[in-house]
């Protein structure tokens, strides 16, 4: 007898072959991190069900059972290598496997050179993922998967990471978009996910194998795989037992006697010591005493309402919960509601209005607001008087515990906000952006997958004796960290308190990158949902040494923050909110539409109520809404847009060049347009960045962890290839333009070599002329000659004589075109100041001009009411300085340039944002440089992390946020 | 942020210690020990642990690049041990000049300890580029050549030990043979001897001799090489034990030297004159210093050749000629071009299994590891390689895992199985 024992992230699984080499026994089950228990459980039962084999083969395959396996002296086989061997056996004619797990996803390519890929550091795309998103829209895996049948659309979300796909999923729910056509947006982007993340430029074709848990249970899963890659994969009978097949197949397979190595496992605790921290409690009366402390900071919930009626609503529809408070005039609670969000925050909301009517029939409410993700959408469907931005309804609540307060820190179901208060003013706002690291959600998945809910989870960590030391970074990443604990015998209560340890410590040193945890502020008011759990709050007291203030309302305050907002604006009349009967005859309807404004292309929904008013989202610019704001025509981004866009497509009796437009193109177009354009040659330029562009170059993709901006590249290339110009030019650059603002002028690394990228893992490439030589157009001088010889590898010789012209115009046309850039800056300027508007110096790289990365801020920032700049229009105008950190990129010598041009202005108008693409290594040491400049002279840094994400809600509450620190109007 | 630099001065080096973070544990050493007889008082951190990651996400960036953060670390957590008198001590950080994140560690560093009002303690930049200089730390040319030496002879013994350890009758004979002769070497350079020409030579082929001399049993053993970002590929506290881990496996391990590396930092400049060009004075001291390393080279090998049972390293122009194959020269950033050539040489020499690591977010690595693997597995479809990313939060059952799964394909596609390779699916 042979057993095969597969101890997966989340699950256990067995086969058993018995002396004919037939398979007698399997069996499936999650194993919730108890793996010895389980394990044993499971011999015990291939015992009861074999009695007469007393010795018998063993071997142990799988992500969970490494430690086991080697403590206890059994034979282990690495989980994909067993795939295979089951594979070789049951599928001989495979090409392709595709097998997703519980926390990894793996791709075997079988056929030719034979090649495995396995999921990295990113957990995008695995059954987690599935089971992540499905709590968010409140189904079970299944439910999803059959509601995806009834789907007419979808939608892109991004699948890198489960926490941009939850952002873009609760946009596109606050928007009302319909529930089945999310389902199988998240199934279609585990596939691109699998693709673009594993697939690695590899296409996956011929006889697929679709194996693991979600492939196996979810058929929508394995539709949207065939449909996507053309391909009809097969999903064999027994594809949950492959793994386990693998091992107990394993020529390493050792004979055990049964039933001592069932006790061996069932008493089998781990020896090795994980890292752990301090205690979080000692013990009951050191929490009681923590417990009175808190006691006092109480507010009325259960307050009555005066005679006169008179009450006031806050409506916070935040991301993961809807929040939901009325009030009377002493501002004490009279009625709320905490709701977890299960998609579609409106009939939500309708139902706490109808509850209140109910309650307190002669109720009058005087002013109402909405805040949170939903704001606009609550104040559309129910005639609210108002909206806030969360942040300052947060402020607005804090201030009635702890008038002094200083710094407020809200860790809610999936973002973290802290902000600085200084002068009764929002000084400095930290939001997460681009991590939910250490937000509730996280604490709750994981107690979900462990059999809990989130509140007993977190309580059984508050005297555990060793919590389990998990650092502080990505939750996806922490999911590994949590496996490595489990198999260093970590128990449930120290794994508990250690995750509500790093909750607090993302919070501090990721979201907010404190050093000094003591310098926050001396009044803290911590709130959100997640500190109601006693550990984090504990946690959270330990971490930063000082007592801190925690509403007994923690979880209502953007609420309760709205309502006494709405409170303080109220005007004489009464609020417009509907009422009882109106509420009655209330509708919802939801259409979908694409808007032809453009050719972005927007996919909108939009929402329309009883009352007639209706609610677009989707947009990423105003067009669809028909309204502009007054600076609309101040926007840089605009203007240079249409620079480039001047340099039109050329014919020319050399050939046609083609040019990716993408990264430095962004600048140098101008440059090498006039160039080659001079020289004779047509030029033509890629059309303009789309996702449909990006999903097309996506399978090219060596490293999934390189910028959006590079990712794009390989789109482009594939609209050059189909395009089919003589030449694709895309130079590799280490140097820039020199402008001497720095102590250097390189390009970083990536837009430096990407055409090196490109060459390597583009096979169309080589079919074609591609010319990707490396030019350093920092020495005018030298560039004529060396470009002579550049372009005579591909052409026929090109008189220097005529090199030397083109090139003299094309210095020209590129000085020219950046003086274009500063003179309109510098225009805008001047109008903002005549006319009092403030204005932002959105500042990133060239390249953040294309919508498709920008994803249209710039526009939002002038629907802010502001006048938008771009940081090289203002660049110039600032003299070399010194920096704190080596000088030494052209584009980021223009940032910190910028950042001086808005401290020395000395205009309080005038304000940076710096846009940053996610996985950009340079930006960490720029951001802070640029932060350092700004802060130094007593301004505020803002940073957008951007990504492939089309999510704009966090960002723009970010930015008007931003404004109303700034106290600028919208 | 203001920025006035705090200079190492002449009277500072008498009574200063330089707190020096590790990377290439032999290497390092030696180096330390050259310095030391020049006069300064270095303290080379060997410091492991959690706290060291800890105190590198407290000072710097989180998303800054892992070697930056662990070396930072590594030295912030010197100067809050309480063994140092913080007026007494100086740090010290290598400072390459290229395009790449790394040239800004030195500043990060200052950064943290602006953070932590420690701005007085002074910050040494070790570099080549003329980038920083300080009057009491002064890399005079008795002083270089004695390091270049001593990098050489590090090359030599982290080569021979790692082909000898795997097959040592009696364990740890590899590594005492390696202190041995670290400390052999230390004496000879405190009695300015061992680093000229002649003598390295010589000292190389006795160091060759010796390592054959362990008693070794030959077995069979799966050949893997390690390329990589610089910092990660040699430091253990990085790569968690890497070497060692390769070694538990039964694995026999070729990491490239750091020679190499230098030769390719110098050649750059003569490869950026050919491409953009530039100044004939710049080009003469560049040529000199190139050849000048390749001389050493050429030693190291061909004391390595002189006993049949190593595995010598290639000579860096032809790991030239390899890259030139896949890549640009103009590539330079970071291990720039070397990294890729490093792979193929690795696989040409018999390590057809390489893991290449890097930090996570490395952006140099996106190109000439991850971004050229395709190419490099087209022209050697029986290369075997896997990236692996390291940072604060990668955990080292996935890392092991990862390398697992590659051993076995190893394991399984021994040379026997020769007859199976086909062209790599492009």
């Amino acid at each position: 007898m042979r057993i095969g024992l597969d101890v997966g992230s989340t699950t256990l699984k067995c086969l058993v072959y018995g002396e004919d080499g037939a398979p007698v026994f399997q069996e499936y089950e999650r194993h919730f991190s108890q793996v010895p228990e389980k394990a044993s459980g499971m011999l015990d039962r291939i015992r009861e069900r074999f009695p007469e084999a007393a010795r018998a083969g063993l071997c142990i395959s799988g992500s969970a059972g490494m430690g086991l396996a080697e403590d206890l002296g059994i034979p282990f086989v690495q989980e994909v290598y067993a795939t295979r061997t089951a594979v070789k056996k049951y599928r001989p004619g495979a090409d392709v496997v595709i097998e997703l797990g519980g926390e990894d996803a793996k791709i075997l390519f079988l056929s030719g050179a034979m090649e495995v890929r396995m999921n990295g550091s990113c957990a995008g795309g695995t059954g987690a993922f599935i089971d992540q998103m499905a709590t968010l829209l409140g189904l079970t895996p299944g439910e999803l998967d059959s509601l995806a049948r009834e789907s007419g659309r979808t939608y892109s979300i991004a699948s890198r990471c489960g926490v941009f796909a939850k952002s873009d999923i609760q946009a596109l729910l606050n928007q009302g978009a319909q529930k089945e056509d999310i389902a199988q947006s998240i199934l279609d982007a585990v596939v691109n996910q699998t693709i673009a993340g594993l697939a690695q430029g590899r296409e996956i074709e011929g006889d697929v194998v679709y194996l693991g848990g979600p492939l196996t249970f979810l058929a929508g899963l394995r539709e949207a795989f065939d449909r996507i890659l053309g391909v009809r994969g097969v999903c064999p009978e027994n594809s949950l037992y492959y793994v386990a097949a693998g091992a107990a197949l394993s020529p390493q397979i050792k004979e055990f006697d049964l039933e001592e190595l069932t006790g061996k496992v069932r008493h089998y605790s781990s020896g090795r010591r994980y890292q752990s921290g301090m205690a979080l409690f000692h013990d009951q009366e050191e929490y009681e005493e923590f417990l009175r402390r808190h006691e006092k900071d109480r507010v009325g919930t259960e307050a009555p309402l005066p005679e006169d009626g008179v009450a006031f609503v806050g409506i916070d529809a935040g991301s993961t919960t809807v929040k939901a408070v009325a009030m009377n005039a002493g501002q004490e609670i009279i009625f709320s509601r905490y709701l977890p969000n299960a998609g579609n925050p409106v009939p939500l909301v309708r139902e706490f209005l109808r509850d209140l009517y109910k309650r307190f029939p002669h109720i009058r409410v005087k002013a109402a607001a909405s805040t949170g993700y939903g704001e606009e959408i609550i104040k559309n469907a129910f005639s609210l008087d108002m909206g806030v931005v969360e942040t300052i309804a947060h402020f607005t609540a804090a201030r009635k515990f702890d008038p002094q307060v200083d710094f407020i820190i809200d860790i809610g179901g999936q973002d973290i906000k802290c902000f600085k208060i200084k002068n009764g003013a929002i000084d400095n706002i930290f939001l997460n952006e681009a991590c939910s690291s250490g937000c509730g959600s996280f604490l709750q998945t994981f107690a979900g997958a462990l059999g809990y809910g989130m509140a007993d989870f977190a309580k059984c960590g508050l005297f555990a004796e060793n919590p389990v030391d998990l650092g502080s970074r990505c939750t996806v990443f922490m999911n590994s960290s949590v496996k490595q604990a489990q198999k260093d015998g970590a128990s449930m209560e120290n794994i508990s308190a250690g995750l509500s340890v790093s909750v607090v410590k993302n919070a501090l040193y990721k979201v907010i990158r404190v050093t000094d945890a003591k310098s926050l502020g001396r009044h803290i008011v911590v709130q959100g949902g997640t500190f109601l759990n006693d550990a984090v709050l504990r946690a959270f007291e330990k971490e930063i040494g000082q007592y801190v203030t925690r509403p007994s309302v923690s979880g209502l305050m953007g609420a309760y923050g709205a309502a006494l907002y709405a409170q303080e604006k109220a005007r004489g009349e009464g609020s417009s909110i509907l009422g009882p009967q109106e509420l009655e005859g209330f509708t919802h309807e939801v259409k979908a539409s694409t808007c032809q404004g453009c050719q972005n292309h927007c996919r909108l929904t939009i929402n329309t109520f009883a009352n007639g008013a209706r609610y677009i989202a989707g947009n990423r610019c105003g067009k669809p809404l028909q309204k502009k704001g007054a600076a609309a025509q101040y926007n840089l981004y605009d203007y240079k847009k249409q620079l480039l866009e001047s340099y039109t497509p050329q014919k020319g009796g050399r050939g046609v060049i083609g040019i990716p437009m993408g990264l430095n193109m962004f600048e140098l177009y101008p440059f090498w347009h006039t160039f080659f354009t001079h020289l004779g040659f047509g030029v033509q330029a890629s059309p303009a960045s789309t996702r449909q562009m990006y999903f097309k170059g996506q399978h090219t993709i060596p490293s999934d962890t390189v910028c959006y901006p590079a990712k794009l590249m390989h789109g482009h290339i594939e609209a050059l290839l189909e395009m089919a110009p003589d030449a694709i030019f895309y130079p590799c650059m280490s140097y820039n333009v020199d402008e001497h603002k720095g102590d250097n002028h390189y390009n970083c690394p990536v837009v430096a070599y990407y055409p090196e990228v490109l060459d390597s893992n583009v096979t169309a490439l080589s079919q074609v002329k591609f010319i990707y030589d490396y030019v350093g157009i920092h020495r005018p001088k030298d560039f004529p000659g060396k470009m002579q010889g550049i372009l005579g590898k591909y052409f026929p010789k090109i008189p220097l004589r005529e090199i030397k012209q083109a090139a003299k115009a094309a210095y020209a046309e590129y000085g020219a075109y950046m003086q274009r850039v500063r003179d309109k800056g510098q225009e805008f300027l001047r109008l903002a100041k005549e006319q009092k508007l403030p204005v932002i110096v959105l500042s990133g790289r060239p390249y953040h001009l294309d919508p498709e990365v920008n994803h249209g801020i710039d526009t939002l920032l002038c629907q802010c009411g502001a006048v938008v700049v771009t940081e090289d229009s203002v660049s110039g105008q600032v003299e070399k300085f010194l920096t704190g950190v080596l000088n030494q990129w052209t584009y980021h010598a223009r940032l910190y340039a910028a950042a001086k041009y808005v401290v020395d202005s000395g205009d309080k108008r005038l304000n940076l944002v710096q846009l940053v693409s996610f996985g950009c290594g340079v930006d960490a040491i720029t951001g802070d440089e640029v932060r350092a400049i700004l802060e130094a002279g007593g301004r505020i840094y803002t940073q957008i992390k951007i990504d492939e994400i089309t999510n704009l809600g966090a960002v723009r509450i970010r930015l008007r946020s931003l404004f109303a620190a700034l106290g600028l109007g919208e | 942020m203001e920025n006035t630099r705090i200079e190492f001065t002449r009277e500072m080096k008498k009574e200063y210690t330089i707190l020096t973070p590790n990377m290439a544990p032999i290497h390092f050493e030696l180096i330390k020990n050259v310095l030391e007889s020049f006069g300064y008082h270095i303290e080379l951190l060997r410091t492991t642990g959690r706290e060291i990651v800890d105190e590198g996400l407290k000072y710097v960036h989180n998303d800054t690049c892992y070697p930056a953060l662990l070396s930072i670390g590594q030295l912030m957590h010197a100067l809050h041990s309480g063994q140092y008198d913080l007026h007494k001590v100086a740090l010290i950080m290598t400072q390459t000049g290229g395009g790449c994140r790394a040239s800004n560690y030195i500043h990060l560093l200052r950064k943290a300890l602006h953070k932590d009002g420690l701005e007085f303690i002074p910050v040494i930049s070790l570099n080549l580029s003329g980038l920083e200089s300080n009057s009491g730390f002064k890399i005079t040319l008795p002083l270089l050549r004695r390091a270049i030496a001593a990098l050489t002879y590090g090359d030599l013994l982290m080569l021979l030990k790692n082909q000898t350890k795997p097959y040592e009758v009696e364990p740890g004979a590899s590594d005492a043979l390696v202190r041995q002769w670290i400390g052999k070497l230390t004496g000879l350079f405190e009695q300015n001897k061992a680093f000229t020409q002649r003598e390295v030579h010589a000292y190389f082929d006795d160091i060759a001799r010796s390592f054959a001399q362990v008693p070794q049993r030959r077995v069979p053993k799966v050949k893997v090489g390690v390329v990589g970002e610089i910092y990660v590929k040699y430091s253990p506290l990085a790569n968690n034990g890497l070497e060692d881990f390769l070694f538990q496996q039964g694995c026999e391990v070729m990491v490239p030297g750091i020679v190499g590396f230098m030769i390719f930092k110098v050649d750059n400049r003569l490869e950026d004159i050919r491409l953009y060009g530039g100044s004939q004075a710049k080009k003469q001291v560049c040529t000199l210093l190139k050849w000048y390393f390749t001389k050493f080279e050429a030693d190291l090998i061909a004391a390595v050749k002189k006993v049949p049972q190593f595995t010598a390293p290639s000579p860096y122009a032809h790991l030239k000629k390899l890259a030139g194959q896949v890549i640009g020269y103009g590539c330079k950033m970071g291990e720039g071009w070397l990294l890729t050539a490093e792979m193929m040489e690795l696989i040409e020499n018999g390590y057809e299994n390489v893991v290449c690591t890097q930090p996570f977010g490395c952006l140099p690595n996106h190109i000439v590891g991850k971004g050229m693997i395709r190419k490099v597995k087209s022209l050697y479809p029986r290369a075997n390689i896997v990236p692996i990313d390291y940072d604060p939060s990668a955990t080292k059952v996935n890392q092991e895992n990862r390398i697992k799964l590659m051993l076995a394909v190893a394991q399984e596609d021994g040379p026997a199985v020769s007859a199976e390779a086909v062209p790599a699916g492009v």
